[in-house]
């Protein structure tokens, strides 16, 4: 066990003296930072102070303040608790903002989510698109000022909706009958669609010349997102030279459901249920991460068996969650159904179990904010033991036996699709691939929350950072899970699940909050403001599947057209998380 | 389906060829090898489709029922499950994967996405319900449906395909093809093509 790096107290308002200011409004930390010395500002933090992993960009909108603002999350991999730092520059277009893709590459697609719902330019971005929106939609619909076309009222319950409420359909109030809306003067005839001609621009940019001095023609080569082996609603185009990758974008934004703006409205509470939907195949991580965001808001403690239950099930969900993600890989290498159907017979086991506690097989809505929504049902513990301490390890094992040591398994894993441990950093990886890299970062370990500190477990690391070592970090993780849930039911104690009365609005006082859990897929954090108001004014998602992506090109340069599936499925993405 | 449903009641079978020969009628037999070979499209949007998946694996085995020929390609299939919220985004390629299935086709709208859009309606990319832009046949409440939900959707599609009669299904009509739809255009919002005058005359 290790106990958590102390916390520093460090003073940066020296190291660019006049244009690093301390953020003083009540509920706020970290730094405030001159737009113009921006970049100049990340780079001695990397470079001299060791933050190296830029995890989460996100924007706000302070429209009563007339101000953007974009949000940095900065971790050092070697642990230790959060780093934040905001530029705040007027609401007035265009907003600009210096880019960091030059310091940190992770922050490439994160910065084009932004400019796409805050409409924030990130000056010398290489590739600044829509990213989840398609090119030619009105507007930037995070801005406050922006309203969808079902608008009703800024926050919910909504009076319609309320029990005394006479009942209306969103539709009844919207001219077309639908959930459109057009700008005045809009005329549909004379519309001419953008097309995709940026995305290909973007892919165009790249070129190479061939060894020979023969003309080559390179083709585009679009995947998705209607096809079996993008999991979900996921679109890659591909620059091909012969079989070769010379290029390769992830386009997205197929299932994006505006969690955000939807979370804005909502209540506190209303949006454990959506957290849900975001990973569906791990929605008790999701809560878990939720739930730990606001508490720091509200400051409220867990009780002991809330907390030994919490990470009960959240190790359960790593447990299916993997079984999807490799039995989803062995597909995608070729080993077609018959290892997921193996899979997926011990998730169904665990799924009973989600049923049994919380009432449903994926949309568990589970954790409260101070503990969980209802204690274990009798005799439960006795499934989850005879799981975790018979049936799972010998299952575990079997997987180990007949897979690792698959021809086709090592043929395609080995060596290909390599990330080193340095681009996986620069790139923002978290979880199973950057642990695969040879980088020992787990939140659980390194910014330990809940009651992780009191198990005793190892962070898999693998050195080779290829498709076969992503496939061995997540099989021996689940033996750690395992390992954890063994020694939670031997010190589950009995007590309250929850802390006071369970409440359906929650107070929760202003300030800003990240919190971040080590969900299956990396790093889950939730970066929420709260106004005082029922309704958080920001709810953003640092969504691992989605900023896993950013080094997706990268590792597919230079690999076979095949390995495409096969490097995406390495990754492990799933595309609720992904567009949110 | 056993071999007395199949028999059109009414006409006497001799005894020793009884199991062997079958006296029906065209509609009923035609029906009973159409149902009992559903080919779904592969074809998942969203938390849906994972049930969907469940549904397909060893313990809910939907291949019981004769539809587990899951197809990636939409020439191959009869059905579209849409299991999923369905986005603006991806709207236009669900309608073109629709007009490139051949008829007969269904569709199955699962889970309360599908159906109305569901815990997204409000949300600025989301479609209220795939119903919007190509007919349903069957819809399946739930968020998500279980399998069990699901499988009882699909008997329900076996059910509504059993009835249908040769002499008036949409595909043996004269006349232009009833089944293709417009392909909606991502403008400054989704424009469906049926819409355009409407659009037009609006006032902002
Ligand atoms: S109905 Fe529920 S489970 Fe199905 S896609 Fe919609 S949100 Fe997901």
């Amino acid at each position: 066990m290790t106990t958590p790096a102390p916390v520093e107290t460090l003073d940066l308002s020296t190291l660019l003296p006049g244009f690093v200011t301390t953020d003083t409004r009540p509920g706020y930390s970290g730094w405030v930072v001159d737009k113009n010395h921006l970049v100049e500002f990340a780079s001695k933090l990397r470079d001299e102070f060791g933050y190296d992993l830029l995890t989460s960009v996100t924007g706000v909108d302070y429209l009563p303040d007339d101000k953007m603002e974009v949000v940095y999350h900065a971790f050092k991999t070697t642990g230790g608790p959060v780093l934040n730092y905001k530029v705040q520059v007027p609401r007035q277009d265009p907003i600009e903002v210096p880019s960091l893709v030059s310091v940190y590459p992770g922050v490439e697609l994160q910065e084009r989510e932004i400019w796409d719902l805050f409409g924030i330019i990130f000056t010398g971005h290489p590739d600044l698109r829509r990213i989840l929106m398609w090119e030619g939609f009105e507007g930037h619909p995070l801005r406050k000022d922006w309203k969808e076309a079902y608008f009703e009222e800024e926050s919910k319950p909504f009076k319609s909706r309320w029990p005394d409420g006479k009942i209306v359909q969103a539709e009844n109030n919207n001219k077309f009958s639908d959930n459109i809306a057009y700008p005045a003067g809009f005329d549909p005839e004379k519309w001419i669609p953008e097309g995709e001609d940026a995305l290909y621009g973007s892919l165009a940019k790249y070129e190479y010349t061939s060894q020979d001095g023969i003309k080559n023609d390179h083709i585009v080569v679009n995947l998705g997102p209607q096809h079996p082996s993008t999991h979900g609603v996921f679109r890659v185009s591909a620059v091909l030279d012969g079989e070769i990758i010379a290029n390769l974008k992830p386009v997205m934004g197929y299932l994006h459901r505006n969690h955000e703006k939807i979370g804005e409205r909502n209540t506190f509470l209303q949006n454990m249920p959506y957290t849900d939907r975001l990973d569906y195949l791990s929605s008790l991580s999701n809560n878990f991460g939720y739930a730990l965001t606001v508490e720091k808001l509200m400051n409220i403690e867990v009780p002991e068996r809330a907390e030994y239950i919490r990470v009960i099930m959240a190790e359960l969900t790593r447990i299916t969650n993997h079984c999807m993600a490799l039995g989803a890989l062995f597909n995608d290498l070729g080993t077609f159904f018959t290892p997921l159907i193996y899979l997926l017979e011990e998730r169904e086991l665990i799924l009973d179990i989600f049923e049994a506690v919380t009432g449903s097989r994926m949309m568990c809505n589970y954790f409260r904010f101070g503990g969980v929504a209802r204690d274990f049902p009798e005799g439960i513990l006795e499934k989850i033991k005879g799981l975790v301490f018979e049936r799972l390890p010998k299952k575990i094992d079997e997987i180990d036996r007949f897979m690792s040591d698959n021809e086709i398994i090592r043929s395609r894993g080995i060596g290909q699709g390599i990330l080193t441990a340095e681009d996986a950093i620069r790139f923002s990886a978290t979880g199973p691939l950057l642990r695969a890299s040879g980088v020992p970062y787990d939140v659980r370990r390194a910014d330990p929350y809940s009651i992780y500190d009191r198990f005793d477990f190892d962070i898999v690391v693998r050195q080779n950072g290829d498709i076969y070592d992503r496939y061995m970090v997540r099989l021996e993780e689940m033996r750690q899970s395992v390992r954890i849930i063994q020694q939670a039911i031997k010190g589950l104690p009995v007590g309250e699940f929850q802390t006071g009365k369970p409440q359906y609005q929650v107070r929760v006082p202003a300030g800003e909050s990240y919190g971040r859990v080590e969900s299956p897929k990396g790093e889950l954090a939730f970066y929420v403001i709260s106004t005082g108001k029922p309704s958080p004014w920001r709810y953003h998602v640092r969504a691992p599947s989605f900023i896993n992506l950013t080094p997706y090109g990268h590792m597919c340069v230079g690999q076979k057209i095949a390995d495409i599936v096969a490097i995406l499925g390495s990754i492990d993405i799933v595309l609720g998380e992904v567009d949110r | 389906m056993d071999v007395k449903d199949i028999n059109t009641p009414g006409y006497e079978i001799p005894e020793e060829i009884e199991g062997q020969v079958a006296i029906t009628t065209l509609d009923k037999i035609y029906n009973w090898g159409r149902s009992a070979s559903v080919w779904p499209l592969m074809f998942a949007l969203a938390c849906c489709g994972i049930e969907y998946i469940c549904a397909q694996a060893s313990r809910f085995d939907l291949s019981r029922f004769g539809m587990e020929v899951t197809r990636p390609s939409p020439r191959q299939s009869d059905l579209m499950l849409v299991s999923g919220t369905v986005t603006k985004k991806m709207m236009p390629t669900i309608v073109r994967l629709y007009n490139q299935m051949p008829e007969p086709k269904y569709v199955i709208a699962m889970g309360s996405c599908a159906s109305g859009g569901g815990p997204f309606k409000e949300g600025y990319n989301v479609v209220s319900g795939i119903d919007r832009y190509i007919p349903v046949d069957v819809y399946i409440p739930g968020c998500p449906p279980t399998p069990q939900a699901l499988i009882n959707g699909l008997i329900k599609l076996q059910e509504k395909i059993s009835k249908q009669s040769i002499k008036t299904v949409r595909w043996y009509q004269k006349g232009e093809d009833q089944a293709s739809i417009p392909v909606p255009i991502l403008g400054p919002d989704l424009i469906d093509p049926r819409k355009i005058p409407l659009i037009k005359n609006h006032e902002a």
